[in-house]
């Protein structure tokens, strides 16, 4: 494995992004998923797919070491990006959280202007350009201009949750992130803005890697490149623990997968 | 369970597994709604009654003369203006050292501070100095304030009074912070931390400002409680009578002070009628301040709040 700097530009890049190599992750001393061993490859669609509970928002989080938010989560074990280990005490994670941007389950804009929405992560971040061209870029770049062009001022919650959500995504894209992590982004949207942001997200791979969390089997199979089923086992304490079950083209997993369980799963016979 | 086939124009029901008693439970809120009514009238009726009985007795005792006159032996010539000054003069101070110190606090134990022993520690602590009685507040400020910070403070004097106050309304104005900030959403701090915002930035930009409203809320009614204490000031030394207003420089504030409470207070333990309507008098004087300082208060508060 070729070790390079974390200064690296956004290249059209399919390598792997991401490698996640045998990681338990723990709430304090609870092993909440154990063992997992991935590669995300770049510009393409990730998703996690599983039952509630195995971990799949844990594993995410932790890309962009956002649950160092939670004071007991913590990992063993090495998740490196693009090489380096993020983890790594010279891994700034406010440096990385701008390289890798989030999108959440339950829209949540600021509750400021739809044009501060998006300058807030530029300014902070240091942006130089002009911000009225970002804005407008950012909005173009999620689909939103057109609906939201004559209301900037207009508070980001008077929106409706569909264009809220894309607001998220144009908010994240403004910082020019590499990877875009997405948790159950449609969960709380209904069919016709679920459909927007699908649509979305097959422009934006062209120039981020996203991962998106997923709990509808035909979203994953429609948007997705690869696919990773987690699934979660009881242990001897009563908990349980999460793990990978398989991981593999999203075409393989939904039509040969390798294991009984994700079979299961995908045709919906448990979960 | 039987499924009823039969048409039927009105809402029958059909089965027998669940009996909506709404009989009953209208009743219930019906009772419910008279009790609350009750609570509510018995408040209003009590206020009312205080309110005419004060303004009946000090309406008549009101006038320029008596806002701008020095207190005086003879209840006729009185006047509240150096207490009136003082007591606003100890507001400025209380709410000058009280909220930045309180706030700031406030957001350190929610925001910053780990779920340590330490803090644990420093939480019940500020929970019990809410509790201890205002006099106590007192003590401390004449020790601290009058005697160990003379230099500084001018002994007993506004400064001094206006410190004790600070302190002594600083448990509250933590605890308000702090459960406003538990009430804004993770979400938001979620989604600023997702962009690469440090916890200062996130909580500055998008966190304080929900809170601000409910703070604002905690600091009024803290600060409304400041305005009427009495025991804690006589403790630091509040004078009963003092001829001038403080002056508005460095010697003003560690000059001796009183404040209206105070004033009140020695003119109702007079003997002569003529001093416990000028006290009325003081009363009504009193609770406009008050009613200025919650008004004000709430203006700033829609104020931050429509701006969203
Ligand atoms: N903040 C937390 N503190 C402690 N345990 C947590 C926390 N978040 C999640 N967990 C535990 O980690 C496990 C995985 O949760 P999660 O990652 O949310 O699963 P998923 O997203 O797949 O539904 C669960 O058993 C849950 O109880
Ligand atoms: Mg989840």
């Amino acid at each position: 494995m070729q070790s390079q700097t974390s200064q690296s530009s956004p290249v059209v890049d399919t390598e792997r992004v991401f490698h996640v190599q045998n990681t338990d992750y723990y709430y304090g001393s609870n092993l909440a998923v154990r063992g997992v061993n991935l590669e995300i490859p770049g510009n393409k669609i990730t998703a996690f797919i599983g039952p509630s509970g195995c971990g799949k928002s844990t594993a995410l989080r932790c890309f962009n070491r956002l649950n160092d938010l939670i004071p007991s989560a913590h990992i063993k074990g090495r998740i490196t990006y693009r090489g380096v280990d993020i983890y790594d005490k010279q891994v700034d994670p406010i440096e990385l959280r701008r390289r890798i941007g989030m999108v959440f389950q339950k829209p949540n804009p600021f509750p400021k202007s739809i044009y501060d929405n998006i300058a807030f992560g530029a300014r902070i971040n240091g942006y130089q350009g002009d911000m009225d061209e970002l804005i407008e870029r950012s909005l173009k770049a999620s689909a939103l201009w057109d609906e939201v062009k004559d209301k900037l001022q207009n508070s980001g919650l008077s929106i409706s949750g569909g264009q809220q959500q894309r607001l998220c995504i144009a908010r994240a894209i403004a910082i020019e992130p590499e990877v875009i992590l997405m948790d159950e982004p449609c969960s709380a949207l209904d069919p016709i803005s679920t459909l927007k942001i699908e649509e979305l997200m097959h422009e934006l791979k062209e120039n981020y890697t996203i991962i998106i969390v997923t709990h509808n089997m035909q979203q994953a199979s429609r948007v997705s490149d690869k696919t990773a089923f987690f699934n979660a086992e009881a242990t001897e304490k009563g908990g349980k623990v999460g793990y990978l079950v398989e991981y593999d083209d999203t075409q393989k997993i939904f039509s040969d997968p390798q294991q009984e369980q994700t079979r299961d799963y995908v045709s919906g016979r448990f979960g | 369970m039987t499924v009823n086939s039969e048409q039927s124009p009105q809402l029958q029901e059909t089965k027998a597994n669940f009996n909506p008693n709404l009989k009953g439970r209208y009743r219930f809120d019906r009772v419910f709604k008279t009790i609350s009514w009750i609570a509510t009238f018995a408040g209003i009726v009590v206020l009312t009654v205080l309110l005419i009985g004060i303004l009946v007795s000090g309406l008549s005792s009101l006038s320029f003369d008596f806002i701008v006159n020095p207190p005086s032996r003879k209840p006729e010539i009185a006047g509240i203006w150096p207490p009136l000054i003082g007591t606003i003069c100890l507001l400025v101070i209380t709410a000058l050292f009280a909220f930045p110190v309180g706030v700031g606090s406030g957001i350190f134990l929610e925001e910053f501070s780990e779920d340590n022993l330490f803090a644990k520690a420093v939480e019940i602590n500020i929970s019990n100095l809410a509790a201890v009685p205002s006099i106590i507040y007192g003590l401390l400020g004449l020790f601290v304030f009058a005697r160990i910070f003379e230099p500084v403070t001018g002994g007993r004097s506004l400064l001094s009074g206006g410190l004790t106050l600070a302190l002594l309304i600083l448990p509250v104005i933590i605890v308000a912070t702090r459960e406003a900030l538990r009430a804004v959403p993770d979400s938001l701090r979620l989604a600023g931390m997702a962009l690469g915002a440090t916890r200062w930035q996130t909580v500055r930009s998008h966190v304080l400002p929900q809170a601000l409203p409910g703070i604002m809320t905690g600091t009024i009614l803290a600060l409304s409680r400041a305005i009427g204490e009495t025991a804690p000031l006589i403790v630091v030394g509040a004078a009963t009578f003092v001829p001038f207003a403080p002056e508005l420089s460095i010697k003003g504030l560690q000059s001796s002070f009183t404040a209206m409470p105070i004033q009140i207070f020695s003119w109702v333990s007079r003997p002569q009628d003529g001093f416990h309507e000028i006290a009325a008098g003081a009363i009504i004087v009193l609770m406009l301040v008050l009613l200025v300082m919650n008004g004000s208060a709430i203006w700033l508060r829609n104020k931050f709040q429509s701006n969203r």
